[in-house]
């Protein structure tokens, strides 16, 4: 990733508060995030550290107090529709079949349906799950329903990918396989890629850079470039300094942590 | 094997039916009730035995200006439920008098429709749209407002617009909603269309049923009770049986949202 490539996403010194019982209850603080082409990037923070307020601001469904959103070089703040998106919950559409699915989204994002239908079982196909693109969601395992979500975001034909916490939902076990699954996948077609967790040794894992935030209202405690190189070995958390890195970051979110208080 | 169940969920209210039917009957010989103030079974299925053809005739005649009204109804409480979802400030203007036009009695509308429309066919179609319209709109309306948060913030996070999201999440997902309130118009259509015949008309089973009581033909009157209620078990099967062919994710599984 060298200094020259363009950014696609930009979130510059944003801050946002909401009321909470009828109090201004500030989530964000002056917080500023860059991806590059290309690149994957990981926000990570405590639950409740504003991570999915940024998203939505992201994807213009919010406006920020303070502060300004750039997509593709644009300006870009609090405009819909320029991001594909993964949420934690697969938020399939339960009459659509799963290729139905696919196709939908990239409807909406004004692609013409024959070809969205084309290209939806096409990349089901790739992945291996050809023989589902006609069932409805509901018979797929959690695991399989997140592999639906994730191709539907990966196919919108946007500038960022953003993803939400996409394996908290599932079991230790499927969450592994996963991470594994989602490295190969992005490592073949390095989209521009915003992800969120609270999972250290995934956002290590998958990441070529690291935002910590810490507890609200959240500021950026540190920005991690993640040494490991591509391809990602799946052993990488067997690295000495993958065990350093997960230290390093535990101590900085405890610090935060009894900061904020 | 797979009638099985079914047949078990019928016997009983059967059974309870064919008790209640050999009680009547037993009831009206034991205590040598009057014909004319209430006839036992048997008599009533001689009378309709006698009148089948004049009955099915009849019994056409409404079902053809039910299911019209039904077909009304439905259009007109999916147009204004979904203009009331997409207008949140008509709705508020417009929800009091359209709660309101259902107060108005059947007794009162049917005759003023009559004076201001004539005796034809549009004040009876008119009254079936202002009974059936209702149970539609008002529970689609509510489901276009209940479809899951999950989905809806998705669509909202790519950007879909109004129009996408009523046409992919809301509408589909109201769907339930949208086969109650059918459910409900479909049975209130057979009974105004009795009510719009008795008020004026030379075909259907209100007609027959007016014609009866007057000719003191109580075993007749009896006899096209049943004939209305039958017919209306019949829509509110069918109602039910495209429900399910409608429906067609609730039988695949559930759950199509979850991790």
């Amino acid at each position: 990733m060298s200094a020259e490539t363009p950014y696609r996403l930009e979130l510059i010194g944003i801050s946002k508060s909401y009321a909470r019982d009828g109090k201004p209850f500030q989530v964000l603080d002056n917080v500023s995030i860059r991806v590059r082409e290309g690149e994957f990037v990981t926000l990570l923070g405590p639950s409740g550290s504003g991570k999915s307020t940024l998203f939505r601001l992201t994807g213009g469904v919010e406006l920020p107090d303070a502060g300004e959103v750039r997509i593709g070089g644009k300006p870009a703040t609090g405009e819909r529709g320029l991001i594909g998106y993964m949420p934690q919950q697969a938020s399939l559409f339960p009459w659509m079949t799963v290729a139905g699915n696919i196709a939908a989204a990239l409807e909406i994002a004004g692609v013409p349906r024959r070809e969205a239908l084309a290209s939806a079982k096409e990349w089901l196909a790739r992945i291996g799950l050809d023989a589902v693109a006609g069932e409805h969601p509901g018979v797929l395992s959690g695991g399989m329903q997140q592999r639906v979500s994730f191709l539907r975001a990966l196919l919108m034909p946007r500038d960022v990918m953003c993803l939400d916490e996409p394996f908290a939902a599932l079991d230790a076990l499927t969450r592994t396989e996963m991470q594994q699954w989602l490295l190969r996948q992005w490592e073949e077609r390095r989209r521009s890629v915003l992800f969120v967790t609270h999972s250290i040794e995934e956002a290590l894992t998958l990441s070529d850079r690291i935002y910590v935030l810490s507890a609200a209202p959240a500021r950026v405690l540190r920005e991690i470039a993640v040494p490991f190189e591509r391809p990602r070995r799946a052993d990488v958390w067997m690295d000495p300094q993958f065990a350093e890195l997960k230290r390093d970051i535990l101590g900085l979110l405890r610090r935060g942590d009894s900061d904020a208080v | 094997m797979a009638n099985k169940p079914a047949w078990r969920r019928a016997w009983p209210p059967a059974a309870a039916l064919l008790l209640f039917l050999a009680l009547w009957q037993a009831a009206c010989a034991a205590f040598r009730i009057d014909p004319w103030t209430l006839p036992s079974p048997y008599d009533i299925a001689l009378q309709m035995g006698e009148d089948a053809p004049l009955i099915g005739y009849h019994l056409a005649g409404t079902l053809g200006l039910a299911m019209s009204g039904v077909g009304l109804g439905l259009a007109a409480g999916v147009i204004l439920a979904v203009a009331l979802h997409l207008l949140p400030a008509v709705r508020s203007v417009v929800s009091p008098f359209v709660v309101a036009s259902q107060n108005v009695p059947l007794i009162a509308l049917g005759p003023l429709l009559m004076i201001w429309f004539g005796f034809g066919l549009t004040p009876k179609l008119i009254l079936l749209t202002l009974v059936g319209f209702f149970p539609v709109a008002w529970s689609l309306l509510a489901g276009l407002g209940r479809a899951e948060p999950q989905l809806r913030e998705y669509l909202a996070m790519i950007g879909a617009s109004k129009w996408e999201t009523l046409r992919r999440l809301e509408f589909p997902a109201s769907l339930p909603y949208l086969f109650s309130g059918l459910k409900i118009t479909v049975t209130y259509s057979v009974t105004t269309a009795c009510v719009a015949e008795w008020l004026g008309a030379s075909r259907g089973i209100g007609y027959y049923l007016v014609l009866k009581f007057k000719g003191f033909q109580i075993d007749a009157v009896f006899g096209a009770v049943i004939c209305i209620v039958t017919l209306c078990l019949g829509l509110y099967g069918l109602a039910a049986w495209l429900e399910r062919i409608a429906i067609y994710w609730r039988r695949a599984g559930k759950a199509g949202e979850r991790g």
